[in-house]
């Protein structure tokens, strides 16, 4: 089984370079039809390794095994998180290529396995950045799905905001890779290795008695600034609304359900094996520095996300708040908040990749995903209407979607006055998409004053289809449909939460297996509770439109100027802050 | 050696990167900081080379010296900060080609201009 594990970078891979050669030959039909397939099967080999995956596999690629416990070869690990985040980018893989299936922008001639062969490329670096077990290759897959990205951003090279916002993403990402490059270079010139578990122990070894140094420091605080760049955590997250805005509605799916919910795993998997020995960085340092980062980013999220009137932004914001949610949960390092991270993050996935695929719906029957402009013409979309209701209710936390019983656990396990930040963030996120669906599905409420210029509308976007669509294609609805289920069944399904919960805890850093997860009636009053608290905000939105929308927040949005320079500064902020935050480690010891 | 020039190639790392950030903070032309974000790389390619150095060592090739009869420097960062070349290649290849679209679509590269995405 073990040696099954590079074709899941493999296939897509090789997939990929067929569609390049081969795709000016053959009819658009063919070349995706290669692309689902492809990708479908590479989901599959990722469902079938991971429910072998106990105990976990390690796979050295190209037989360079570890001599005298010693090697820099390519290991690739197979447990349950890494293969879980594989099979969930191959799923999503698919189901952006079946959504954009025959209806996504025609393609310039001769050129028909250009998009399908990028989407697999991206597949391929998220697949293997998941199943990365050395830093180094960590680092080469983080920069393919990186450059994929952008270049998937800016897919639609003729649109002005396109390009702008790619080359945003393009200059924050690539800056954050190369902090992490050089936290990758200073554990190497500590330790000797270049695998995750032999760092960790390496670090352990170098160690004096006073725990770790200002080296161990600053690789830390690299490494974490890579991640978390990727993670859209605050202040390192201004990439994130520009490039989701921008990006065609099939990559929007990917980058928003899985790309950067990657960054916020790869934060998990290298503290927990990198960091977390007595040579690493103290437990209460990394508690506090995510503690910290997550809580501002959720708020952030949540407030930003409120005054946005561009739906696609609107719904990149709501990543924002869930991002700094999920670090706040793998902040706390109890095996309870990992499973309820796991989960949610499934149930986020389908649920926000359902969001923008109805998003994009509106985009390409009407040319507009302002707001305002759309107030009441999509009364029609009655089908369409359900399934963004539907969306906007599992992204509040509604039993018995998924997200509610990942929130619920993880709720639980962070407790206290962090418990209610969690009901507020989603509540305030899921308000804003419900006010969305009652202007736009239903007309309700006076219509609302155009702001202040200082704002991105969202209205004269081009669809993405040929023309605007006069019938709605039944692939675009069935895959919003479909993403909905699936997180209606993470939610329900028997037993699932127990596999999820079981693959977590053998590989995460406790090694303690809780007994079992499931929904208790605390989890369930508060999935409640942020419910009726959304429905609330947005009922208050739509018919008093002046009284939720303050001015205060005013200086927070133009912290989000557009301008590249602005953003490289806050990175650097950033960085000097969490440096900041797990200090008192490296001093008191 | 002592331990300044120990210590030098590091701080010239650091410094590498640093100015590259202000570069890229401060760009009025957005040539100009595709070109700064490659100076930041050029940091990461410092510093993966003196990681690897050692003292009185040669290259690490075997043709014309006796393996085990005089210290080479670390060949593993070498093979990093190549894969790093090719990686910063493509990087600056595509942001030079958004750059060429900016241009024709926003009639300008000077980021203070470019005003569409905001709030």
């Amino acid at each position: 089984m073990d040696d099954l594990l590079p074709l899941l970078v493999a296939l897509p891979l090789l997939g990929a370079a067929v569609l390049v050669a081969g795709g000016r030959l053959v009819p658009r039909l063919v070349a995706e039809s290669v692309a689902c397939a492809v990708s479908a099967g590479t989901a599959a080999l990722a469902l079938v390794l991971l429910l072998n995956c106990s105990p976990p596999m390690v796979e050295w690629a190209g037989g360079w095994v570890p001599v005298n416990g010693r090697s820099v070869g390519i290991v690739l690990v197979g447990d349950g998180p890494g293969l879980g985040m594989a099979a969930l980018a191959s799923l999503l893989t698919l189901a952006a290529l079946a959504y954009s299936w025959r209806y996504f922008d025609e393609p310039p001639r001769g050129h028909a396995g250009s998009f399908p062969a990028l989407v697999l490329l991206f597949q391929a670096g998220m697949c293997g950045f998941a199943l990365a077990g050395d830093l180094f290759n960590a680092f080469v897959w983080f920069e393919l799905m990186s450059v994929v990205a952008y270049a998937l951003t800016g897919h639609r090279v003729e649109e002005a905001r396109a390009v702008q916002g790619a080359l945003t993403f393009a200059v924050v990402n690539s800056l954050g890779a190369y902090c992490l490059l050089m936290g990758i270079a200073l554990l190497y010139a500590r330790t000797g290795e270049l695998a995750m578990t032999q760092i960790g122990r390496g670090l352990d070894r170098a160690a004096g008695p006073d725990g770790p140094d200002v080296l161990v420091l600053a690789a830390f605080v690299l490494v974490l600034t890579g991640l978390l760049v990727k993670a859209a955590a605050v202040p390192f997250h201004f990439w994130l609304p520009d490039a989701h805005a921008v990006a065609p509605t099939p990559v929007c799916m990917v980058l928003s359900g899985v790309m950067v919910e990657l960054g916020a795993y790869g934060v998990w998997r290298v503290y927990g094996t990198v960091f977390a020995g007595p040579g690493g960085i103290p437990a209460a340092d990394f508690e506090r520095a995510l503690t910290v980062l997550g809580a501002l980013t959720a708020a952030v999220g949540a407030i930003l996300c409120w005054y946005q009137r561009h739906l696609k932004r609107l719904l990149a914001y709501s990543t924002v708040a869930h991002m700094g949610l999920f670090l706040l949960g793998i902040g706390v390092l109890k095996p309870e908040a990992d499973d309820g991270i796991a989960l949610y993050l499934l149930g986020h996935a389908g649920v926000k990749a359902a969001l923008f695929a109805c998003a994009g719906i509106l985009l390409d029957r009407y040319g507009s995903v302002d707001e305002h402009a759309l107030r009441g013409r999509a009364r029609e979309l009655r089908g369409v209407a359900v399934l963004f209701t539907l969306g906007a209710l599992g992204l509040a936390g509604l039993p018995p979607f998924g997200t509610a019983l990942g929130k619920s656990i993880t709720e639980e396990a962070v407790g206290g006055p962090l418990t209610v930040l969690y009901v507020l963030a989603t509540a305030v996120t899921a308000g804003a998409v419900l006010r969305v669906a009652a202007r736009v599905f239903l007309g309700l409420g006076p219509p609302p004053e155009n702001g202040d210029a200082y704002e991105t509308t969202g209205s004269g976007e081009r669809p993405e289809t040929r023309h605007r669509l006069g019938r709605i294609p039944d692939s675009m609805k069935a895959v919003p449909a479909v993403l909905l289920a699936g997180v209606l069944a993470v939610g329900v399904g028997p037993g699932f939460a127990d596999v999820v919960a079981h693959a977590v805890n053998e590989a995460g850093s406790g090694g303690v297996l809780v007994a079992s997860v499931h929904w208790t009636p605390a989890g369930i009053l508060l999935g409640l509770a942020s419910t009726a608290l959304a429905v609330g905000l947005a009922a208050v939105a739509v018919t008093r439109p002046k009284l939720l929308a303050p001015a205060w927040a005013l200086p927070l949005r133009r912290l989000q100027s557009g301008h590249v320079g602005d953003y490289v500064a806050w990175l650097l902020v950033g960085a000097a802050v969490l440096g900041a935050l797990a200090l008192p480690g490296v001093l008191g010891s | 050696m002592t331990a300044v020039t120990h210590v030098l190639p590091y701080l010239v790392a650091v410094w590498i990167f640093l100015i590259g950030c202000y570069g890229l903070a401060t760009s009025r032309n957005l040539i100009h900081a595709v070109g700064c974000l490659s100076v930041c790389q050029a940091a990461t390619y410092v510093l993966l080379l003196a990681v690897g150095y050692r003292d009185g060592a040669t290259a690490p090739v075997f043709s014309d010296v006796e393996p085990g009869s005089r210290p080479v420097v670390d060949p593993v960062v070498q093979a990093l900060a190549l894969t790093d070349v090719v990686v910063g290649a493509t990087v600056t290849a595509l942001l030079l080609a958004l750059v060429v679209q900016v241009a024709k679509r926003h009639g300008t590269v000077d980021p203070d201009e470019l005003s569409e995405l905001r709030g």
